[in-house]
């Protein structure tokens, strides 16, 4: 189960403040903001921007052009990743992913109607003589079927 | 006394249920009265084997695999503490087959050592290379990785030792040594175990590259795909600096290396050099146009010497065992090993080092033992997502650069990805140009909308409209993406498509000729 804090300008700050010494400092803190709430609030741009020396049209920039970071919390209880690259297909993940997304009623990016997951298309996990594959809050699972991933998301759930 | 038992932390052994293995297993243990240590390992690349547990007796290391939770209690019965039999007992790993073929130069501490571990690393041979290099003069390092015929292994190829004696010779106050970990191929896995299972390995030969080069600080960039790689590496960096193999003074030499690991943010293209360093900057992953070249100009303007994991896992072994002992293996201009990742639906999958020059069937039938359905191999994708597919009849196609190019395909990082009789490859084809329509940088024109007018090309040919005429349109579009992009995104991705629609063609005219009027 993902847990995550309130969005705090204050707490941001201290967190930018912990790395704006690093070269090239804007993943590093993007990725410190999201794993602490969950996902980058619109109120840090202008604080990493200031932090950095750098315009906030460059800090949203960096936002929108990676898939990782979000711009809004997350909907699902859990974050499942489902790899849609050759290695799974070749194991039949189009049909499954179809079956899976069925299951949980909802499309890609979106979340589950019973709100247990948000679910984001990945491109290779690097388990790809052992598809199909997914991440489940960050846990690897390979031979992927509908009724492992749910059980999966009962599992974490406990 | 204590008897260790060696557990996979490997992700895929993971994905299959290790962490409840070993957890049960120390459990069990304890039931019996039995004192097991368990050292977290990387995996020796037997996926399917996985998770696969080896205990120490007396007489070597004898493996059992694929252990799930539910052969735990039968499995200590059996007495696994001991080596005993049981369905699962494989022996000595090292003399199964798909293992004891192998050319392991790279990979021979993978799945064997604990991975962050100084010591263990060290006691299975870790740190000669450094400590050789640190008898020569930076030119005589690089002329060691010249001499070996190393090419960089992420795909293009380039000679290592020229990118190197570029660095070296660039002058600059601060010179960095950058490791692209953005392993994004589907069907690539080596860098991930390497990262996973033998981290020291990389370190080791990123701290070779920074003494040849000048350079004192270092970057591992890693996709954000591979969480477990991260967690690996941070701890293996932490304990060599406490080891004295990083930081200030390295091994007594008066040489300084810091280095650190960086995440990515999940896109594809930050695994193209120049991408990888805007994004390391902070910057959005857009490519940049060369010259400058990295090695040149490179992350912050300064000299950098960027290569893959592969690269710098190839350095230790060369310094450690010669340039000549490493270039006696391979063919023509494919020299030393290449780590091969067999993939998709193939019965044995994993990780194959092996001397360039095996055929692609060789592979697939003597390693990976056929398809997983069961059903005919009908095509085979080489070198990621921008590489060919390949029918039957090309299969007897060796693995090295210049043979695969000659056959309009590119050993990429390795990765071989099979697909039985079941594929759709207009489907396949029309993949790579969604994949590149997703994952473009946006900077060039041919890439950005070149994918997604393929990807709305395809789709009318895959309904049967005017298919002749919309595949010569694929064509002319493929032949401007070649010519007019400026990286491998846009410029390779025809690759899988021309070869999809070139040695497949029955696929992409399955809907017949509907009438124009239905368009």
């Amino acid at each position: 189960m993902l847990r995550h804090e309130p969005w705090s300008a204050e707490r941001a700050s201290g967190i930018i403040a912990d790395h704006v010494h690093l070269e090239g400092a804007t993943l590093p803190i993007l990725h410190a903001l999201q794993e602490t709430f969950g996902y980058v609030d619109s109120g840090a741009i202008p604080l990493i921007a200031d932090a950095l020396n750098i315009s906030n049209a460059e800090v949203f920039g960096c936002v929108s052009f990676y898939h990782d970071f979000r711009k809004a919390p997350a909907t699902g209880r859990h974050e499942v990743k489902l790899c849609r690259a050759e290695a799974c297909q070749a194991m039949g993940s189009d049909a499954l992913h179809r079956e899976i997304l069925g299951r949980l009623g909802c499309d890609w990016h979106g979340t589950a109607k019973d709100g247990s997951a948000h679910v984001e298309p990945v491109y290779c996990l690097g388990l790809c003589a052992n598809g199909p594959a997914a991440l489940v809050d960050g846990e690897p699972v390979a031979h992927l079927t509908a009724d492992a991933l749910e059980a999966a998301l009962t599992e974490v759930r406990q | 006394m204590s008897v260790t038992l060696y557990i996979p932390r490997d992700a895929v052994a993971l994905g299959l249920g290790a962490n409840k293995v070993a957890r049960a297993l120390f459990a069990g243990a304890e039931r019996r009265g039995l004192d097991v240590t368990i050292v977290r390992t990387g995996s020796r690349g037997l996926f399917w084997l996985e998770p696969m547990v080896e205990v120490a007796t007396k007489e070597g290391r004898v493996a059992y695999g694929p252990v799930t939770l539910k052969d735990v209690d039968d499995l200590l019965d059996a007495g696994l503490t001991t080596g005993g039999d049981h369905a699962l007992r494989l022996g000595d790993p090292e003399t199964i087959p798909f293992l004891a073929k192998q050319q392991r130069l790279t990979f021979h501490r993978c799945g064997v050592i604990d991975p962050v571990s100084v010591e263990d690393y060290r006691a299975h041979g870790g740190y000669r290379g450094l400590e050789n290099a640190l008898k020569l003069d930076a030119e005589g390092i690089v002329a060691a990785v010249r001499e070996s015929g190393l090419r960089g292994r992420g795909g293009a190829g380039f000679p290592a030792g020229i990118k190197w004696n570029t660095v070296m010779l660039a002058k600059s106050e601060q010179k960095y040594v950058v490791c692209n970990a953005d392993e994004g191929d589907s069907g690539t896995f080596a860098d991930r175990m390497m990262m996973e299972g033998d981290p020291f390995n990389l370190i080791e030969g990123m701290t070779i590259a920074a003494v040849a080069t000048g350079a004192t600080r270092g970057y591992i960039y890693l996709r954000s795909e591979y969480p477990q790689a991260f967690e690996t590496l941070k701890e293996a960096i932490v304990n060599g600096v406490k080891a004295g193999v990083l930081g200030e003074n390295i091994l007594g030499s008066g040489k300084t290396f810091h280095l650190e690991v960086r995440l990515g943010a999940g896109a594809y293209i930050c695994g193209e050099e120049t991408s990888l360093l805007e994004s390391l900057e902070g910057k959005r992953g857009i490519v940049r146009a060369k010259p400058p070249i990295p090695a040149l100009k490179g992350f912050l303007g300064k000299p950098t010497l960027v290569n893959n994991v592969m690269t710098f896992t190839a350095v230790p072994w060369i310094l450690e065992n010669g340039a000549k002992a490493y270039a006696d293996y391979g063919m023509g201009r494919s020299l030393g090993t290449l780590p091969i990742q067999l993939a998709g639906n193939i019965k044995h999958g994993g990780l194959i080092e092996l001397a360039f020059g095996i055929t692609l069937r060789e592979v697939i039938e003597e390693y990976g033992g056929g398809t997983r359905s069961g059903r005919p191999v009908r095509a085979v994708q080489v070198g990621g997502p921008l590489g060919a597919y390949f029918p039957d009849h090309l299969l007897d196609t060796p693995l090295d650069y210049e043979a695969m190019a000659a056959q309009k395909g590119l050993v990429g990082h390795g990765g071989i990805v099979v697909f039985d009789d079941t594929v759709d490859m207009a489907a396949q084809a029309r993949f790579a140009f969604e994949f590149c329509a997703t994952e473009s940088c946006g900077k060039c024109t041919p890439c950005r909308i070149g994918a997604t007018r393929g990807v709305e090309t395809m789709d009318k040919v895959i309904a049967g409209i005017r298919p002749e005429a919309n595949l010569k349109l694929v064509e002319d579009l493929c032949e401007v993406m070649t010519d007019g992009s400026l990286c491998a995104m846009g410029g390779l991705t025809p690759m899988p498509v021309m070869s999809a629609i070139t040695h497949f063609p029955e696929d992409f005219r399955r809907a017949g000729d509907l009438p124009a009027a239905a368009e």
